[in-house]
């Protein structure tokens, strides 16, 4: 689990990036902070890593307070996954995939063969492996990113926009990737995007956030859809409007969803999904 | 041409000295200037400094070098180290700002990744950033070695033989061939260096012959800063 508490961030410059945010983010868990440019967004992600530091509160991972944590370590043992990749351009696939578990010591065969089943993982085919970065599609540089992210198994993996730079097809296919990877390792997962679509696919928790990382409204989306806190969060996920706004219209004694220019969106079932 | 056929010892010993006395100012040139580059890379306030300095340098005429540093040092002028030091200073010159370049030109997003996922600085700094700077580095180290190359003959003048020895000797004996041999023998063991270093770069560098082509494939996206 990982906890903010009431954590502020000042830049030099006198920007305030984060107040007072306080968060409990459960294991296991997808939680996904999502706002527009200045919630600081990425900022609390960044925290979590201590690639910023915060100027005033605590952050605790499983009750260990992150400030008494060398940086570098605490890196080592956190997945990352950046907008653009982030891979090393000067190195092969499999040597961007290995970089971390080399510098924590695993020995070069044992990393080289877990790098291959990662890329099995992240559905990449292994005679990619000794290709450079820049010899990938955007979308497969994304799918080595994840690899990477998981190469030394850590519990928590932060992810930055990682679908942001790649088209809407290939985002969407990552997307359903992800899923299905987190289902596989279950990790907690920080993912911050601005994409309130994305958020809703992949976030158990979602967190709207405001200007200065105010939160806006926590909760499954389920819950924020079904009661969004305030207008803000009602305008920011646009429940009112577009194809989130369904009407439901008795026909032949079952419920079909109406959008609003009357196509029909589906059909509403009764009970928990998957029965 | 006579004189050469004559003298292909002499020119064969006097080439292969020239080049013995290259080398080492190039290597200590590029090793000098690695933290050198670095400070004047990393600090605004040391970068002016750095630069300007390494500049300036560059315009002491060598002449100049070799009378001004014996004294300084407190080695003799007619020393190969003399030689060494002076060309050294001169290489150091021109790489700094090479080095500096190229620190410059590691993306900023790359460097950044680096350090996310636990890289210490100076790991960071040997195995991405001086990488990565590889090919500015490059370009300016082929600089460095033509520029030594030529600087070397000089050093006939406080008594080092090099191939310089063939245009003072041709100039007071009038041998024209024998100068001609000089500079064409400079030429080619620049001409040497230079390729060597392409393929040195070749050898160590091998993802940036690759990019031409994959940039074109693959569309360059920019970050949206969140």
């Amino acid at each position: 689990m990982i906890e903010f508490r009431s954590v502020s961030k000042r830049f030099p410059d006198g920007t305030i990036a984060v107040e007072d945010f306080s968060l409990e983010l459960p294991s296991r868990r997808t939680t996904v902070l999502v706002g527009s440019s200045g919630s600081g967004k990425t900022t609390l992600l960044r925290m979590i890593n201590r690639m910023v530091d915060p100027t005033s509160g605590t952050i605790e991972i499983d009750g260990e307070d992150i400030a008494r944590v060398a940086p570098v370590p605490l890196r080592r043992r956190i997945g990352y996954v950046l907008q653009n990749s982030g891979l090393l351009p000067h190195r092969k696939v499999v040597d961007n995939i290995t970089t971390v578990p080399l510098l924590e010591g695993v020995s070069k065969r044992d990393a080289r063969a877990r790098a291959l089943e990662l890329l099995d993982t992240v559905g990449l085919d292994r005679g990619l492996a000794d290709r450079y970065p820049s010899q990938l599609s955007g979308g497969q540089q994304q799918r080595v990113g994840v690899a990477r992210a998981l190469a030394v198994d850590p519990n928590i993996m932060l992810m930055d926009e990682p679908f942001g730079a790649v088209d809407p097809i290939v985002r969407a296919d990552l997307q359903q990737e992800l899923i299905r990877i987190q289902r596989q390792v279950a990790k907690t997962i920080v993912f911050v995007t601005h994409d309130i679509d994305e958020a809703f696919l992949l976030g158990d928790q979602v967190v709207i956030l405001e200007q200065r990382a105010r939160i806006a409204q926590v909760g499954s989306p389920a819950e924020i859809l079904a009661n969004p806190a305030s207008d803000f969060v009602a305008d920011f996920i646009g429940a009112d409007r577009g194809r989130r706004a369904l009407r439901a219209v008795h026909t032949d004694g079952r419920t079909v969803l109406i959008d609003r220019d009357g196509r029909a969106a589906g059909v509403l079932l009764e009970g928990e999904p998957g029965e | 041409m006579n004189w050469l056929w004559n003298n292909l010892d002499l020119v064969l010993e006097l080439s292969v000295e020239h080049l013995r006395l290259s080398l080492p100012p190039i290597i200590l040139g590029f090793i000098v200037s690695v933290p050198l580059g670095w400070l004047a890379y990393r600090y605004k306030l040391t970068r002016g400094l750095v630069l300007t300095l390494a500049g300036l340098l560059y315009t002491i005429p060598s002449l100049a070098l070799f009378v001004l540093l014996p004294p300084l040092l407190g080695i003799s002028f007619l020393s190969e180290l003399n030689v060494l030091i002076a060309l050294t200073i001169y290489a150091v010159a021109l790489m700094t700002r090479s080095v500096a370049d190229g620190l410059a030109s590691v993306d900023p997003i790359v460097r950044e990744s680096a350090t996310a996922v636990g890289y210490s600085p100076w790991r960071r700094f040997f195995s991405v950033e001086l990488p990565l700077a590889g090919p500015v580095l490059l370009a300016g180290l082929r600089v460095v070695a033509v520029s030594t190359v030529s600087l070397v003959t000089v050093g006939v003048f406080v008594g080092v033989r090099s191939l310089g020895f063939l245009f003072t000797n041709g100039l007071q004996r009038g041998i024209i061939v024998e100068i001609v041999t000089g500079i064409v023998m400079t030429v080619v063991i620049a001409l040497i260096l230079d390729g060597l270093l392409v393929l040195l770069g070749r050898l160590v560098l091998p993802w940036t012959r690759l990019d031409a082509r994959a940039r074109r494939r693959i569309p360059v996206t920019t970050a949206v800063p969140a």
